[in-house]
């Protein structure tokens, strides 16, 4: 590694060039923030600053899509808490326990991220118009977490194969039960993948849209603000205003993800290598 | 970079954890069926369980249904007659099939091509860090973390015709207006679009693989006077190809069942119906397809869900092939 100190001018011109290359990739964000804060009338003119920026939009957001937020809410925090809870026992037996057919399990969960959504959605509509659970919240929880699960799994098995071995030898000598090893030993230890698996888990649920317009098209306000941003494009209204601001808002979740936990994300991304 | 370890580490944990279970409590005996597999059932169970109703069920139903004729009236009722493959012949038999995989074809290889190309590029530029480069690396994820009704409405604005932004730049320099999302450019509309979501993945993975290439390989290639491009060629290239080939491989499953995307913008009506779209419409009777099929949007769908099968077995063999 060359320090940066010989090359000072030659890092800035750097810099200048991937200010400009991050302006032009997030040049789309920049323009729903902008949209959703111009005056109505002048939103058609397209001005690239908002001139007589105005909180209109948003105002008449907070009043139309505040149960369609409420409800993602609950929807993610119900697809993380089902995720972890099916994910993190079966992390920990895949990486510490003799698991017959482990070969076999591990493919399965590496074609399951590869199955599409579509696929799933066609199989749960008629499972779900059959057990009368179509348009549920309960319903659409179970269909996220498909979305989740895989990933958890491998994640949780990829780090819990790395807490040192006498730890675990330890809890067994003194006569831990292997639920109270995993309990007291394994899971405080994996504090941060259960962190980097519940925020992806709540982003996915929050962002799903496939299972959503299928399985809860007819929830009403039980449906999440993806069916909310949706039904402003159904209308054809054409209030760009609104739909830029609820845009917005349905954002939040990803800046307070950047935000709050980015080393989180640097990890999950490139575990993403098994998802999109 | 510490912490991105613990993610390239689940990228291989389909295999690697064969190995990694080697030094697990209990592994270095023999397999045979003690005390420990049993907790491990016990542990596993959820999961198990899980796997059978909320993935193997449903997929065994969507292949039925494709065997079976499914109307409205027999999908409420439930006795829809067994064809066996008539649908499947039906299908491939229908006017859109053929333009559509054409499509397909077109949206999943110049998206995954520029994609790649960018995400390369970018990531050789971030490949040594510079001041910022840790901020604005963070920065090119957002596209990726946005929910995708955010980003898809957000481009549907950009290209209106008459006050999108696009169209107001191309002005400037004296290009008439494009109809972006008419049916005969609304493929290129929602590629251009997609290419945008996958830039960052891309970046990512590459950016991991360009970390675990040693440095001393440049700085010696440097010294005997390589320049810039022949670095390039002679080493990023050839030791990332196991990246590149796992990448492009994944790129290709989820390139290939992209729906909310298209939807939102098009509703997969042009050129820009692809097999997944088109099994979406025809389930749902929307779009493109105003009679709900159920049948015939299980075939496309047994159709993509095979591939995805295939590419499963295809990613497993090249990782084996790269762990030797």
């Amino acid at each position: 590694m060359r320090p940066t100190s010989s090359a000072p001018r030659r890092a800035w011109w750097k810099t200048a060039i991937g200010l400009l290359l991050t302006a032009l990739m997030l040049f789309p964000v920049y323009w729903m923030v902008n949209v959703s804060l111009t005056p109505r009338a002048a939103i058609r003119d397209g001005g690239l600053v908002p001139r007589n920026p105005t909180l209109d939009h948003y105002a008449v957001v907070l009043q139309h899509q505040l149960p369609y937020l409420g409800t993602s809410v609950i929807i993610g925090l119900g697809t993380v808490l089902l995720t972890l809870a099916i994910a993190a026992p079966s992390g920990y037996a895949l990486s510490r326990l003799v698991v017959p057919g482990r070969r076999v399990l591990s493919f399965a969960l590496i074609v399951a991220q590869m199955v599409p959504a579509i696929v799933m959605s066609l199989g749960f509509y008629q499972i779900y118009s059959r057990l009368d659970i179509l348009d549920t919240v309960p319903g659409l929880i179970l269909a996220d977490s498909t979305i989740a699960v895989p990933f958890a799994v491998m994640l949780f098995t990829a780090f819990m194969a790395g807490i040192p071995n006498e730890l675990l030898q330890a809890a067994q000598i003194d006569g831990a039960s292997r639920w109270r090893t995993f309990r007291s030993i394994v899971m405080p230890m994996s504090r941060n993948s259960a962190v980097t698996v519940g925020l992806f888990a709540f982003l996915w649920a929050w962002s799903d849209f496939l299972f959503a317009s299928t399985l809860n098209r007819g929830g009403g306000r039980w449906r999440p603000i993806t069916m909310g941003i949706y039904d402003y494009i159904g209308s054809q209204n054409q209030e760009w205003g609104p739909m830029m601001a609820t845009a917005v808002l349905a954002s939040v979740p990803t800046a307070i993800l950047l935000v709050v936990a980015q080393r989180y994300i640097a990890a999950g991304v490139t575990a993403g290598a098994v998802k999109d | 970079m510490g912490s991105v370890a613990p993610g390239a580490m689940a990228v291989s944990a389909g295999t690697g954890a064969r190995t990694r279970g080697d030094t697990a409590s209990g592994a270095r005996r023999p397999r045979r069926f003690g005390p420990s597999s049993w907790a491990a059932l016990g542990f596993l169970a959820p999961l198990l369980a899980y796997l059978l109703v909320l993935y193997v069920y449903p997929l065994v139903v969507n292949v039925s249904m494709s065997l079976h004729r499914f109307t409205r009236a027999t999908f409420v009722t439930g006795d829809a007659p067994f064809v066996g493959f008539d649908i499947y012949r039906e299908v491939f038999a229908m006017p859109q099939f053929w333009p559509t995989v054409r499509q397909t074809a077109v949206f999943v290889v110049v998206s995954l091509v520029f994609q790649y190309g960018i995400g390369l590029a970018l990531a050789v530029f971030f490949r040594r860090n510079f001041p910022l480069s840790g901020v604005l690396r963070g920065l090119f994820l957002v596209p990726w973390l946005l929910p995708i009704i955010v980003s898809a409405t957000t481009w549907q604005w950009m290209m209106d015709p008459d006050s999108g932004i696009l169209n107001r730049f191309l002005g400037l320099f004296g290009v008439d207006p494009v109809w972006w999302l008419n049916a005969h450019n609304s493929l290129m509309s929602v590629t251009i679009a997609n290419i945008w979501l996958g830039i960052p993945f891309n970046l990512v993975i590459l950016y991991s693989g360009l970390q675990n290439i040693p440095t001393d390989l440049y700085e010696a290639a440097s010294i005997d006077g390589a320049g810039p491009w022949r670095l390039f060629r002679s080493i990023t290239m050839p030791l990332l190809r196991p990246v590149s080939a796992i990448t492009l491989l994944l790129g290709f499953v989820y390139t290939l069942k992209v729906v909310d995307i298209i939807w939102i913008m098009t509703m997969g009506t042009g050129s820009s119906q692809t097999l997944a779209t088109w099994a979406y419409s025809m389930a749902f009777g929307k779009g493109a397809s105003a009679v709900i099929r159920y049948s015939e949007a299980s075939v496309v769908g047994t159709i993509l869900l095979v591939i995805a099968l295939v590419m499963g077995f295809v990613y497993i063999a090249v990782q084996r092939r790269q762990e030797r």
